[in-house]
Order: C-alpha cells, then structure tokens, then sequence
C-alpha cells in the first residue's frame, strides 16, 4: 500500500512549492493589513450615532458574513476587470489581474469579519475612558485614535492574529480562479506526475505546522497580555 | 438586468437554468444539514472529553481539534476525496471510486462535517468552563456521578450558553459546502458558475445566488433566535437580543 | 527644370510617400500594447504539443511557437523591437473572462473556434483541426460511445467536448454520470486512478496525454467524432487592426510555408518532457485549412455545419 509512494517528488518541486508559498504569504499579509483598516473603519461606523453611517455599514458586514468565501471571489474576479475598463474608460482593463482581484476580495471579505471583532473591541473599553477623555476636552478623533483604540486593539491582538491564520487558511480557495498559491502550486505538481497522495498528504502537513505553531504563539501571547484573571 | 435566462431551457439535462438553481439549493442543503449532524454529535463528545481531566479522553480529543482546525478544508476535502481511496486497501479503495454512489457527496460531507467538529467542539468546551465550577461540585454533592453531572447539570446549560456562536457555525457550515464545488459537488455556487458559462449572465446569476445565501442565513438566524427564546431559562442566563 | 520646381517636386513625391497609417490613432489592443510595453500570452499548463508547461515551468509548443510570431509581427508594426511577452497561465474556464478582462491579448491555447464563443471573442485562421473522442483503459472493455451507458465520465469544464458529450448523453438518454475537473491532467488522472471510465477530449490531447502517461499501453482512444474541433487563437472581438494583423500574420505563416516547420517540430519530433515523438501526419482537415486561412467556427451542434 505504501509501498509505491515517491516522496522524492516533493524535494523536486521544493522551488516551485516556495514560490506558492510566498504567494499565500503575501496574499495573507496584504489581505489582512487590508481589512483591519477597513474593518476598523466599519467598526466605528457601525458605532457612529449617524444612521447614514451605521445602516450601510451594518449592511455590508452583513451581507458579506452571509455569503461564502468562494462566491465573494467569484464575483470579484469577474466584475473587478469590468469596474476598471469602465473607470478608466479604456477599451482593455488597465493592470488587474486575477491576483489584484483576489486580493481585494479578500480585503473586502475580511474587513466585515474584522470590523465586528474590532467592535467587540472597541465596546470592551470601559466607557469610562473615552468619557473621561471627552471631559478633557480631546475630540471625538482624538478620543479614538489616542485613548480608546490603542487600548481596544491590546486587548484584541490575539483574536485578529486568529483571524489571520483563518485567512491564511481561506487563501487556498484561490485555487477555483487558477492562481497559484500554495495548495495551487502542490495541485498542479500532483496532477501533473500523478502523486495526488503525497502531494496532498505534503501540503496538509505543512498548514498544520505553520497553522498550529503560529495559533501556540498566539496562545502564549494572549496570557502575556491579558492574564487569566 | 435580464432574468428571464432562468427560464430559458437548460444546455443538457432536460428542465431550465431554474432548475440547476433548485437543484444547486438542495445540493447546498443536503450536504450542510448532513455535515452539521457529524459536527454536532461528534463536537460535542469531544467538547466534553476536552473539559475533563481523565487523559486518555482529555489529549486524544485535544489533538484531534488541533490536527482538523489548522488544516484548511479545502485541504481536507481533497484529502477526503483523493488520497483516502489510494491508501486503504485496494478493494475498498476500488468500491470508494467507482461503486459508492455519489463519492464526491459523501467525501464533501465527511471533510465538513470532521473539520467543523473541531470547532464545535470549542465552542462546548468554552460553554462548559464558563459554567461556575460551584454548580458542578454541588451536582457532585448530591451524589451525581459525573457523567450524570454532565447530563443533567452542565450539558443543558452549555448549550444554551453556546447557542449564538453554534448558530455562527451552522451558518458556517452552510457557507462552507460551497468549497465541496471543488471536488464536483454541485452546489448553488458551482450552479451559478456554470449558468454564468452558458448564458454569459454573469452579474444576474452571482447576484440570484448571493440572494440565496442571504435569505438562508436570515432564515437560520430568525429560527435559532426562537429556539433560543423557547429555551431560555429566566433569571438565569441573559437571553433574546 | 529650375532649383525650385525640383525641390516642389522632391517634397511632394516624399510627401506622397509618407505612410498615412503613421498618422492613424492606434486603437485596441495595439493601442495597449503600445501602452504598456508588454504583451500577454495566455497559455495552457497541460495541452501537449500546442500549449503545455516543460519540466522547468515554461510555456512551450505549438500555439506558443505562433503566438511568437505575432509577437514578432506586433513589434515591427508598432516599432517596438524590446517589446517585451510574458505569459499567464488559463485553464479552459479561465481562458475566456481572463481575455475580455484585458489581462491577456492572446490565448495560445487548444481553443476551439466556435460560432458561440465568436460572441464574446474573435478568432485567428484555424491552425489545427481534431474532434472529440474518448481516452479508456484498454480493461475497461469500453469500445464505443453506447458502452458508456450508467457509466462515470469525466470532463474537463468549459470545453467543447463536455457540450459534446452530454448531447450526445442526452440524446441516446446513456444516463452517464459526469465528474468535473479543473484541466486535462486531472481528467487523465481520474481515468487513471479508475475514478473515470473515460475522458472526452480533442483526440491529438488525448494521444498526447496517453503518449506522456507512465503505461501508455493502458490506454486507447476510440469513437468517431463526436464534434469537430478547430483551433486557432483568441483575441478580444471589436478590434479590426489587431485581428488584422494576427491574421496576416498567421496566413503569411502559412503562404510562406513556414507552418510546415513549426508542424513538424511538434507533431513529428521528440518533444519534451519525454522526448516522444507524437508521429501526427497533417490531417486533411488541416491542410485544407492551410491552403485557405479561415476563421470559420463550428455551429452550435458541434459540428461545422448543423
């Protein structure tokens, strides 16, 4: 059963497995440094006592966490192209590709799962504080960006790095557009000598390990900064 | 925006495009309710072995959450689908190809249905902790066993601590069954893809799809809001909105 | 004649001479080409010889080689000698939204020109002709379409031969049962793995992929033409000077003659990965093509003329 397994595969596709590899890497990076500041941007429309900023946003996220992941990358891979040629008014879609596509669907799907995270946030700050900053007279940005978030986003860092290994996990769906990350890369290379097992059993491996020894550190993390009380 | 392809007869098969849309919903469907029975059932018996202390309950359940929840599904499911009839034993592996009927549905509903498990079973576990330890010790007091414990006393409660983030997971799950188009599995959203190919309705057929997940979710969530109001228990746990 | 009358007349003959279309707008596609200074070939990982990837992960064959050649027309028309290709990777699902979105100019592919797509693209002079037929196992004891009755089949999404098949499933009502897949190699592999009792593709793929597989003799591709197949290059519609171009170019290739070298390089030499010779005489199809360069697409049937 085991016997007619080639392993070797995998130590000659290393090179092509890396460059997926940097592809989810940086999928995953730019994704999420994408949808914290948006999510961030939805958390405090959400929060905002102007219904013409609460009610859109609250749509958004909501309509974004209803829909799945596949779909959302769908709709972006074919639409984006279309939004710019009309923008630009060209007759070709100026520099976007499927990856540009990708990455912003991507952003905009995080950024509702984010915003709802850093709401959660924001709303464990005790109201005391932005009372008491308001009562030395700092405005309604100031209150935010130097008293409140700073102490909304502590608390929060473990929970948005989690997020960040589910993205990266997510980041394999680019697999049903024809970009090449990781899971990609270890696909084509299965099909294409017929080592569907290890391949796969390959990349399931290597998931694991980053997955599972990134969440550890969160975890180690997480009892630094907010110590079981 | 042009509707009416939906009724236009469909490429192969005989019916509409509607039809491929129904038959998308269902597939959908089947597969999510079908996951979320293994997910439920078996999260919750590892939620419970991850809350004891007994070791040989605690650290095999421990590793198995860890091993499903760092895996990515799509991962899982080609595992499922692919690699799993290569390495059992050959007849089986054979059966697994050609003989099971629709291998794609069930290697689908065994990758969702083990990967949200691990998540379920957090979310019991973390409903079990958050339990004052002062209601386990006065069941043990009264003479429960600790399985009675769990039956009586924690398990009812959990549960419905956990009801929120276990909707979450429904929904979850739902959402999820469109990763199984990857392994042939025709749901809503390999539906739409596939409309969008033949009619060239690319916008229409996404947005009728969306429409669909949207109203499922609002319709999972209106009814798991009324469980929650039926099974409240008053002045214990703050319920409703 | 005066120094005078000699200089009017130098400057009108040049003035004459001066080519109008320098002064012409570039429109389209030459227009971003000229843009951006790039040109993007969209190109096939496993569809040997036309467009496949070699073991170092680079786009060859067939298609590629003439894709080349427009490339080379395109830089001495825009007069552009460091233009520079790069190439993106399409699957047979990708390959059209990919194009229309502008993120490739070319597909140098095993497309087949079809009265249908012709809505959404144009099409060059059709540079090779095949039809669909189906890859077995030899133990499979398959011989024709009919014995696929009940049967799993697998398919490649979004091609011809997928329409091919079902029609022709549901017209014999063979109640087969269809598995997807991403791209030929995972077709075969389903075949091989006996997931699939058969794979419905253009029949020079499939000596191609049963020519590349580990047990060749396993295999054999059998059946008369479901469908016609021509291929040729894709290229956004609507754009009259760049089709122009391809297709002067394309049918230079072959006034010239030069597309019996390409050919031969391809279909009757060693080729990577495996240095196989495929051993593919010119179809009569082909010629037929070569000696009058059309773009003429199969009709919604699936054959040339329904």
């Amino acid at each position: 059963m085991f016997s007619d397994l080639d392993f070797d595969v995998i130590q000659r596709s290393l090179p092509y497995l890396g460059k997926g590899m940097l592809f989810s890497l940086g999928l995953t990076l730019l994704a999420m440094l994408g949808g914290i500041v948006l999510g961030t941007l939805l958390a405090l429309m959400r929060l905002s006592s102007f219904r013409i900023l609460r009610l859109p946003a609250s749509g958004y996220v909501n309509l974004l966490r209803s829909t799945p992941l596949i779909l959302v990358i769908f709709w972006f891979y074919f639409l984006v192209p279309i939004a710019v040629k009309y923008f630009s008014g060209n007759s070709y879609a100026q520099g976007i590709g499927p990856f540009h596509s990708a990455l912003i669907a991507f952003t905009l799907f995080e950024a509702a799962y984010y915003c709802e995270i850093i709401r959660a946030g924001i709303q464990s700050v005790p109201a005391g504080q932005s009372q008491a900053a308001f009562a030395l007279g700092l405005t309604y940005p100031q209150a935010m960006v130097k008293v409140v978030l700073p102490q909304a986003f502590r608390n929060m860092i473990p929970i948005l790095l989690t997020q960040g290994i589910i993205l990266f996990q997510d980041t394999s769906l680019v697999y049903v557009v024809g970009l090449t990350d990781f899971m990609g890369a270890a696909s084509k290379i299965a099909q294409r000598d017929g080592r569907l097992v290890e391949m796969y059993l390959f990349a399931a491996l290597i998931y694991f390990i980053l997955c599972f020894s990134t969440s550890y550190c969160v975890k180690r993390l997480q009892s630094r900064i907010s110590p079981p009380r | 925006m042009d509707f009416s392809f939906l009724s236009q007869p469909a490429f192969s098969g005989g019916g509409t495009y509607l039809n491929w849309v129904i038959s998308g919903v269902q597939w959908t469907l089947l597969v999510g309710l079908s996951a979320w029975v293994i997910a439920l059932s078996l999260g919750s018996i590892l939620g419970v072995f991850r809350t004891t202390h007994i070791a040989w309950l605690y650290y095999p359940a421990t590793a198995y959450v860890e091993l499903f929840r760092n895996i990515p599904l799509l991962v899982q499911m080609f595992i499922w689908y692919f690699v799993v009839p290569e390495i059992v034993p050959s007849a089986l592996g054979s059966w697994m190809k050609q003989g099971m009927p629709m291998p794609e549905f069930w290697s689908a509903v065994l990758a969702l249905g083990f990967f949200t498990a691990a998540r379920v079973a957090e979310q019991v576990r973390s409903g079990i902790q958050s339990i004052p330890s002062g209601q386990t010790y006065a069941a043990l007091a009264i003479g429960l066993t600790p399985p009675q414990t769990y039956r009586h006393v924690l398990l009812p409660i959990g549960f419905r601590i956990i009801l929120p983030p276990l909707t979450s997971e429904f929904l979850n799950i739902i959402k999820n069954s469109s990763v199984a188009l990857t392994i042939g599995v025709l749901e809503l959203t390999a539906q739409a893809r596939s409309i969008s190919e033949y009619t060239f309705r690319t916008f229409e057929i996404f947005s009728l799809a969306t429409l669909v997940y949207v109203v499922i979710t609002l319709t999972v969530t209106l009814l798991m809001s009324q469980l929650e109001q039926r099974v409240r228990m008053p002045g214990y746990i703050g319920g409703g909105k | 004649m005066s120094r005078l009358i000699r200089l009017l007349l130098t400057f009108t003959i040049a003035g004459l001479c001066i080519n109008p279309t320098f002064a012409a707008e570039l429109t389209g596609t030459l227009k971003k080409i000229k843009d951006t200074g790039i040109v993007k070939i969209g190109h096939r990982d496993a569809s040997s010889p036309f467009s496949y990837l070699d073991d170092n992960q680079h786009p060859i064959g067939y298609g590629v080689d003439i894709c080349l050649k427009i490339v080379d027309s395109i830089k001495a028309e825009l007069k552009m000698p460091n233009l520079k290709h790069e190439f993106v990777p399409v699957t047979s699902q990708t390959r059209i939204p990919i194009l229309t979105g502008g993120n490739i100019d070319l597909e140098c592919g095993s497309t087949t020109n079809s009265i249908e797509r012709q809505q959404q693209v144009a099409f060059a002079p059709t540079y090779f002709v095949t039809g669909t037929k189906i890859l077995v196992k030899k133990s499979s004891g398959i011989k024709n379409y009919d014995d696929l009755k009940g049967k799993t089949v697998v398919f490649t999404s979004g091609t011809t031969n997928e329409r091919a098949m079902k029609a022709y499933n549901d017209e014999k009502k063979l109640g087969i049962n269809f598995i997807p897949s991403k791209d030929h190699a995972e077709s075969f592999l389903a075949v091989e793995t006996g997931r699939a009792v058969a794979f419905p593709m253009d029949d020079i793929l499939l000596y191609s992929l049963k020519a590349n597989a580990k047990n060749p003799n396993d295999y054999e591709v059998i059946g008369a033409f479901l469908s016609d197949d021509p291929y040729a290059i894709m290229m956004r519609k609507d754009d009259p000077s760049f089709k122009k171009l391809v297709t002067d170019t394309v049918a230079g290739l072959y006034k010239s003659g030069e597309i019996n070298k390409i050919y031969t390089k391809w279909f009757q030499s060693p080729i990577p990965p495996k240095n196989i010779n495929l051993n593919f005489p010119m179809s009569d199809g082909l010629k037929d093509a070569i000696k009058n360069p059309n773009d003429k697409g199969v009709g919604s049937c699936g054959k040339m003329s329904c």
